[in-house]
Formats: C-alpha cells, structure tokens, sequence
C-alpha cells in the first residue's frame, strides 16, 4: 500500500507545517468532523506540531458514539431473545446501554456476533433458517450503501430471518445545527473525505455560504489532514468561505452515484436522536416503506424502556465541540476504555478514547 | 505454536531447553490423521531442538465440550552460566532490539478467520528463537539485560511492561519498527495498531548501548533475525511510560489496551 509512505512522508510534512506557521496570523477554531481524522491528528502529535493558534476542536463524527442508549439497549434485547442472533461490528460491542454492554450480554449468553460486513449477516441468515438475525446498521454515509445492499440482496434472496436495527446518520444536518448553535465556536470545517465520497460535496455549498465558514473535503493521513488544515487557515486569513476539496483522490463533486443510488432505493430520512446531542430534524436513515418488514422495529414487539446515561458524562458537549476530554471530571478517573461511562471512550474513533490512547507527554 | 512457545519462554530467561511436559485434552471424534500430524511436528520440533518429552498426560473428553484439542506443555531448562537477565537489570541508556518483523503472525492468523478472509502471503513466523538468544548470551553475557516474546498484546504491550516494572522510560521510533509491508496494510484496512498485534518468532532485547551494533547484526546473521532493527532506547525521561515519536516528529504516549483490539466501523 504505497500511499502509506506517500502519504506520510515527513520532509513534506515539515513543509506543510511550515506553510501553516507562516499563513497564520491569529487565533482559529478549525473542527475535524470525523473520529477517524481525530485519531489520525492525535496518534502522529500533529496537534502539538500546529501553531498554538490554531485550535483543533473535534467534531461528532464517530457513528458509535453518537448512536443513543434506546438502540444499544434495544440491541441488548434482541440478542437475549430465543433464536435471535444480534450481529454488529466490534467497537459497537463495549459501548454502555443504561444497564450493559453487547459485550457484557454476550458473555452473559446472549447470541452476540462480531461482523465485518452486513453482507456477512445475509449469508448467516441464508445458511440458518432456523434462527432471526439481527444486524445493528450503526454507520454514517460511509457505511450506508453496504447496508442498503445487504437489504437489497436480502430481498433477491427472499430471506424473513434477516433485519436491521438502524441507528444510520447523517453528517450536513448535524453541521448545520452545529453551526446554528451559539455556543459552538467554529471558524472553519475539514469535512470528512470518507462520506463525502459517497454523497459528493454539493450539500455543503449551501452550509458554508450561509454560515460564512470555509468547509474543506480532507482525507485522514498525515499529508491530508496538514494540507485540509493548510487550506482551511489560508481561506480563514483571507475572510473566504468556500467548499475546497483536499482529498480529491478519492471525493468527486457528485460522489459515488451507484451507491447513492441504493441508499435512495432502501432508506428514507428521519428524525434521529444522537446521543448526547439530542434529536436533529431530518438526519438519519431508516428502511423506506418497501423495506420495512427489514426493520427490526417493526419485525419484534419491543418495550419502551427509559434509556439512562451517565451524569458525570459530559459526552455531548464533546461531540459538539464545546469541550474537550480533559475538561471532563471524570476523564482517566471513573472513565476509562475497560469502565467507560461514554461512547467518546470506547469507539476507536471516540475523542476521549483518542485521548486516552495517545496522550499527549505534557498530560 | 505450543511447543515453540514454551520453548521461547525458557530462551527468553536466558535457558537451553532440556525437558518438556505435554498434556493433551482430546475432544471425542477428532481425526487420528489430525492428532497424528501435531504429535509428529511436536516430536520433530522436540528432536530438532535436543528437548526430550519426559512426562505428559492425555484425557478425552465428550464431543462438544472441547475445541477438537487442547495442548499444554511446561519445560525445564538449564540456564546459561553467563546469563543475568531480568527487569532489574534494565538501566537507562539501554538500547532496544527488536528481532523481526512485528504483526506478521497476528494478521496471518487474522486473514483465515472466518468472515475476514483475504488474500495475503503473510504466514505465521513462529518458530524458536533460542539460536539467537544463546548466541547473544554466549557473546555479551550480563550485557544482555531483558529478552521477552512480545506475544499477545504485541511489541507495545511488552514495553509497556518495561517501563512500568522498571519505573524507567522507554523511547521508541515510530519510522525505525520493522512491519512487513502486508501486515502494515491489513492493519490499516481494520484499523488495528501493527505495535498491538500479537507475534510469533520474535523477541525483544534490551541491551547495554555498547554492545547493541555488534548484538543487531548477530541477530541479522540468522535468517530468521534478518529485519532486526533498533527500535528505541531506555531512558529516564518520564518513569513508567513508553513514547513514541511519530514519523513526522510527534511524540505521545503508548498505553496498555484494554482487551483486544476491535475493528472498527469505518
């Protein structure tokens, strides 16, 4: 994998760094809206590297932690049902319902299974009549074009042992109540390179010409991140506000047409609670009306339980961009990766467990 | 796997393997063909290595209360008479070798797992290190300090165990550890850290800086040892934790994992 070196190389990216320390002249908050560009930045220090005025404020972008306690413990539910196998991707499983974890179900006999593609799920269902299987859909653009194409398969197959429990989001709407929110103070976005080579980047013209904040398409690399952040500080210095894509290799201004074109088959928008945030208008997925007997919410008769999450967790202020891990009380005390009282902990692409993970020497 | 293991556990104290115990828990109904197989690689391995099997034991249990089989062994050396190896003797200024590639046996391991199967020519490197550790001993003597087999929880796991037993700290070098190309992309594709992935058939070595050129290329000199490199030193900078400077010059900490890694969403 070439781009790994090429991607990293380090007299390119003392050069971008230095670009960075001559353009800046004053203090900017620039948001990485993806978990994955806030590991990238923490685990190779770029943070320290920047200039003490540029403030990296880290966005909500990490699919698992924004998934609400009411779909973990719905989850949590169906797995301890008779003939029901919950199937889900591995960082979903740490993460607490008000009461457990999947993780903590499964060793307590509940069918828990670890899955690297929806796709996986449609084969075990084909292979096991016997048994209902469950895929919980957590995921953002990125993930949705597999999911749907598990429910399109499910449907060619003729399978009734095979549902989603979705809890898919969608990124614009959470920039647009980010950037209507008065208390985030965010200057400039990196987009997230990832969705937007699903969707393309036409959506957010309209957010960054309203909001007056340059949006820049950035990869998750080293190279990437220096150069969104380059892009970003420059527009920033020049009072522009424009949609600049860094990550050209990858996004088209259209995205990939194929696969929006099964997520337009499959879901249809929704309202969507996120944890920690609250209910956004129109930023989620779910199964449209032909796909519905996929749903898992409509296939299993489930209680309304009231769903509980942790005072002392400030995981929503977080993932707005309001605060940082260390601002919490209860960072690296009562929440750690093997106790986590939030999502932000236990993701791999969480703030808090990038934090955690690769701390800074001064912490 | 079984026996290599036990076997680099005793090189790993400094020890020449003499005697094994081996103790199997056979599951009802596994193929004699099978069973027939290991014991021949454990009798091959064994001869190959001057180790005799002195004592064992076998119990069969029901079909579906074992996974096919069980093997257990427990080994007795003979230390080296030069060798003075342990935590203790750790000292700043040490430097560290590592004697291959890391995470070339877990993603192997990880590429025929059901459900994640794809295509690589990684296999597993296990295989005994012993050769190379006596010859380190045989040379260097006391300047051998530590040798461990960073085997779960991977070369991170291991110098993190360092600096918090040592209460010294350890400096490590993103650019300099050695990950074979293959490893490092399906590591990346699951997003899992190569430095947490479990090895086989590698060893760590801490020793005294004066001998770690002439130590690095007695490693390189053995065909299993040809990627040794030195991938950071012992200092004490900050007591109990091991840094890590990036490839593009940042530094953070390494910390132990909780569990295994996950792959993650996306």
């Amino acid at each position: 994998m070439k781009h790994l070196e090429e991607y990293r190389n380090a007299d390119i990216a003392a050069r971008y760094l230095d670009d960075i320390h001559k353009v800046v002249t004053r203090p900017w908050s620039i948001m990485e809206i993806c978990g994955g560009q806030t590991h990238s930045l923490v685990r190779n220090g770029i943070i320290e590297l920047l200039p003490q005025s540029i403030n990296m404020v880290h966005g909500p972008g990490c699919p698992v932690c924004v998934t609400p306690v009411a779909i973990i413990d719905k989850a949590i539910h169906l797995s301890r049902m008779s003939r029901v196998v919950l199937c889900s991707f591995g960082d979903m499983l740490r993460v607490p319902g008000t009461r457990e974890s999947l993780l903590s179900a499964k060793a307590a006999g509940a069918d828990v299974r670890l899955v690297y593609s929806p796709l996986d799920v449609v084969q075990l269902a084909k292979k096991s009549p016997g048994s209902k299987f469950v895929f919980l859909a957590a995921g953002f653009e990125t993930t949705a074009p597999a999911n749907a194409l598990a429910l399109i398969q499910a449907e060619k197959l003729g399978l009734d042992n095979f549902y989603v429990l979705s809890a898919q989001v969608l990124v614009p709407p959470a920039m647009e109540l980010l950037l209507s929110d008065a208390d985030t103070q965010v200057d400039g976005f990196l987009a997230a390179g990832h969705v937007c080579a699903i969707t393309g980047y036409m959506a957010y013209l309209p957010l960054a010409r309203q909001h007056q904040v340059p949006i820049v398409i950035t990869g998750f690399e080293v190279l990437d991140l220096l150069l969104g952040i380059l892009h970003c500080v420059r527009q920033l210095e020049h009072g522009e506000a424009e949609v600049a894509n860094q990550y050209a290799r990858v996004v088209k201004p259209n995205g990939n047409s194929q696969a929006r074109e099964w997520m337009a088959r499959v879901f249809e928008v929704s309202d969507r609670e996120w944890r920690g945030i609250g209910t956004i208008p129109q930023s989620g997925l779910e199964p449209s009306i032909k796909y519905r007997r996929f749903d898992a919410n409509f296939a299993f008769a489930m209680a309304n339980v009231p769903a509980e999450t942790s005072h002392s967790c400030i995981a929503g202020q977080i993932l707005k961009g309001m605060k940082k891990p260390g601002d919490c009380a209860s960072f690296r005390k009562e929440c750690t990766p093997l106790h986590p009282l939030g999502a932000p902990m236990v993701s791999s692409e969480g703030a808090c467990a990038a934090y955690f993970n690769y701390a800074k020497i001064s912490s | 796997m079984a026996i290599n293991g036990t076997l680099n556990d005793l090189a790993m104290c400094g020890a020449t393997p003499k005697y094994l115990s081996l103790a199997l828990i056979i599951e009802e109904g596994l193929k004699f063909d099978a069973l027939w197989k290991i014991l021949v690689s454990i009798s091959e391995i064994a001869r190959e290595n001057m180790v005799e099997v002195v004592t064992g034991d076998t119990k069969v249990v029901d079909r579906g209360k074992g996974d096919q089989l069980f093997i257990n062994t427990s080994g007795i050396g003979e230390l080296h008479a030069k060798a003075c190896i342990g935590i203790g003797h750790i000292q700043a200024g040490d430097h560290i070798l590592v004697s291959g590639q890391v995470a070339t046996h877990g993603m192997a391991i990880m590429s025929v797992r059901e459900g994640l199967e794809f295509e690589t020519s990684l296999c597993s490197d296990t295989c005994y290190v012993g050769d190379i550790t006596v010859r380190l001993i045989n040379s260097f003597g006391h300047k051998i300090h530590f040798l461990r087999d960073p085997t779960r929880g991977g070369l991170a796991t291991t110098l993190c165990e360092i600096a918090s037993k040592s209460l010294l700290s350890v400096r490590l070098e993103e650019a300099s550890i050695p990950v074979h190309p293959q490893a490092r992309s399906a590591c990346e594709m699951l997003g899992l850290d190569p430095l947490y992935v479990a090895n086989e058939g590698v060893f760590v070595a801490v020793v005294a800086p004066e001998v770690s050129a002439e130590a690095l290329e007695i490693i390189r000199s053995f065909k299993i040892g040809r990627d040794a490199a030195m991938v950071g030193m012992v200092t004490d900078e900050y007591p109990g934790k091991v840094v890590l400077r990036s490839g593009i010059g940042g530094k953070r900490i390494l910390p132990m994992l909780p569990g295994e890694q996950l792959p993650r969403i996306c």
